[in-house]
């Protein structure tokens, strides 16, 4: 690194992993570049337990609800029903730490 | 073409030169003239990799910006906008890992009446008077917590046992008792034990102090500094103050016992906090090696519990007393004001923590009967307690209590830049605030941030003027993990 100085020792470790002549291991192709997660087309994965519990009902769903929210994008159940956050709301989930405890704390976007 | 934002991180300057403390990984870079000015146009706004050499295209060659760029980019100092942030899974601990440290509360009685005690005062949890818990431990009991501490140990070579009250000399026979059978049951399974204690020191007797020498007994004694302060609330039960019984024996104790440094351990209020007064009589009149300070843990509703306005006195007195330090250590000397230096060596190692101590992991308390809570000051109270040193810890429990308080569950905490050290602070300070271990301590906030902020001001500035004593951290000095407040 020429522009930064390792400080403490945390950053010295970060600054010998993260240098990419140190990345060359056996066998393993050069390193993903990270790429943004883009929802394509409609669900793909099932999270079973999702609607109905095995007697029909809601109260035994092995997913809580409130994840749902979260399949919304992620896994993409309704890609339109949820706000872009990518775009126009990367903090939409900012206040939410842990969604079965703070999804009340999700609120509306406004364009 | 994507834009770059910055990610999460403290800055702060030291030594007249730019620093970022990345957070959550907790990591110190000092920045160079091009990586100072691209955070500082990305503060302005996002931007893409073109945008930012044209700005800064007068300053610095095209290729040194994107240089710098890449560079910000792969400690995520910043990141690219729609590239999610790559966020460290939710871990527990793994099972059974291994207990460093066990408070023995040998007693839960105590000769004197503080009237800020957690344990005896307004706030206590556990009923110390007429409660079913046993007011002195058995020899029994604490021959069973050794084997408790040594079995849970695992593969650990060493195990420290800290002995605590109540008054720790009011139960001097088991204190002593334990020791001599923790030496000989580490000697059979092959390991070491470390012994300290926590005192109030107005029973410690020349034999005392000679058994306590002999045996290296790491030492803490509470006390709050002048005779004025001591004797405000450091009283017996008839209220008259404990400071001129404990200050000749503190003086016999440290001429004696050199073997380990001793440390002393203040309590601050609304009424006390004078710190420098307090440090400089401890250390040079008294004549401890070091000191250490704590806010009192209280409900905010008692009159010596330090306000918000307080915190900003308090705060603005520890930076006084912290230039003081960074003064010695400039000059390679010792200074004993410990807050520093235990953060210091936090910051030194990047310690980026799950959780705010190691209460229900590393370290527990054991309560007269032998029940084991999370800590000391927890002992003794069924709500909190993790199982009995006959039986064990009940796993469920301890793992019920580390998925409930890990700090990605802390919403409050997940945007504040100092998590990685705070965590959202003491369980028991939680649990008398708001009622709740989990809960984090949020009326300290600015303070920590504050604090927090010194601390790597000083870190960064002996990095850079006096790198060598920061040294010293790579290897934990053995003595500090004995402290227990």
């Amino acid at each position: 690194m020429k522009h930064l100085r390792s400080v403490n020792r945390k950053a010295q470790r970060i600054a010998r992993t993260a240098d990419p002549r140190n990345d060359v291991v056996a066998l393993q192709g050069p390193a993903p570049t990270p790429q943004p997660h883009i929802p394509l087309g409609c669900t793909l994965i099932f999270s079973p337990g999702w609607e109905a519990d095995q007697n029909g009902g809601t109260a035994g769903l092995c997913t809580p609800v409130e994840r749902d929210i979260f399949d919304c994008h992620e896994g993409c159940f309704w890609p339109a029903q949820v706000p872009d956050q990518l775009n126009h709301a990367p903090d939409w989930t900012a206040k939410c730490a842990s969604a079965q405890k703070d999804w009340r704390k999700i609120d509306l976007v406004f364009p | 073409m994507s834009e770059l934002a910055l990610r999460e991180f403290h800055s702060f300057q030291a030594a007249g030169k730019d620093f970022v403390y990345l957070v959550p990984s907790a990591a110190v870079f000092e920045l160079d003239d091009s990586s100072a000015a691209v955070i500082n146009r990305l503060r302005e706004r996002n931007m893409s990799r073109e945008d930012l050499a044209r700005q800064l295209s007068t300053l610095f060659p095209t290729s040194e910006v994107a240089e710098t760029i890449s560079e910000l980019l792969r400690v995520r100092a910043i990141g690219e906008i729609g590239v999610p942030e790559q966020k460290a899974p939710k871990v527990l601990p793994p099972e059974n890992f291994p207990l460093t440290t066990m408070v023995l509360n040998v007693t839960n009685q105590c000769n004197l009446s503080c009237t800020y005690c957690y344990e005896y005062g307004e706030d206590k949890i556990v009923d110390t008077e007429n409660g079913e818990k046993p007011k002195f431990m058995s020899e029994e009991t604490a021959r069973q917590s050794v084997d408790f501490m040594l079995r849970e140990a695992g593969n650990n070579k060493v195990a420290h046992l800290t002995f605590f009250g109540g008054e720790t000399l009011m139960n001097f026979p088991v204190l002593k008792a334990a020791m001599s059978y923790a030496r000989e049951r580490a000697a059979e399974t092959g390991k070491q034990v470390d012994f300290s204690l926590t005192t109030n020191a107005t029973l410690l007797r020349p034999e005392i102090i000679e058994f306590l020498a002999e045996n290296r007994v790491g030492v803490t004694i509470s006390i709050d500094g002048p005779k004025e302060m001591q004797d405000q609330f450091r009283v017996f039960s008839n209220g008259k103050g404990s400071y001129d019984i404990v200050a000749p024996k503190i003086k016999e104790l440290l001429k004696r016992h050199r073997s380990r440094p001793i440390g002393a351990r203040v309590t601050l209020t609304s009424q006390t906090l004078d710190i420098r007064k307090i440090y400089r009589h401890l250390t040079e009149e008294i004549g401890f090696w070091d000191v250490g300070f704590a806010p009192v843990t209280t409900s905010p509703s008692t009159k010596y519990a330090i306000a918000e306005s307080g915190f900003d006195a308090m705060l603005e007195q520890f930076r006084a007393l912290a230039a003081d330090f960074l003064e010695a250590a400039l000059e390679n000397r010792h200074h004993g004001f410990s807050n520093v230096r235990d953060t210091l060596e936090e910051i030194h190692k990047g310690v980026s923590k799950a959780y705010p101590c190691g209460a229900g992991l590393g370290l527990m308390g054991v309560s007269t009967d032998g029940d084991v809570a999370l800590c000391h000051r927890f002992a003794g109270s069924d709500a909190h307690r993790l199982g009995t040193v006959r039986d064990g810890i009940d796993r469920l429990v301890q793992i019920a209590f580390l998925e409930k308080h890990h700090v990605d569950d802390k919403t409050d905490c997940s945007q504040c830049w100092a998590r990685p050290l705070c965590s959202g602070g003491c369980y028991h300070e939680a649990h008398t605030r708001y009622g709740e271990t989990a809960h984090p301590n949020l009326h300290y906030c600015e303070w920590i941030r504050g604090w927090t902020d010194t601390c790597l001001k000083i870190y960064a500035e002996l990095s850079v003027k006096n790198p060598k004593y920061l040294e010293q951290f790579d290897e934990k000095v053995e003595h500090e993990a004995s402290e227990v407040s």
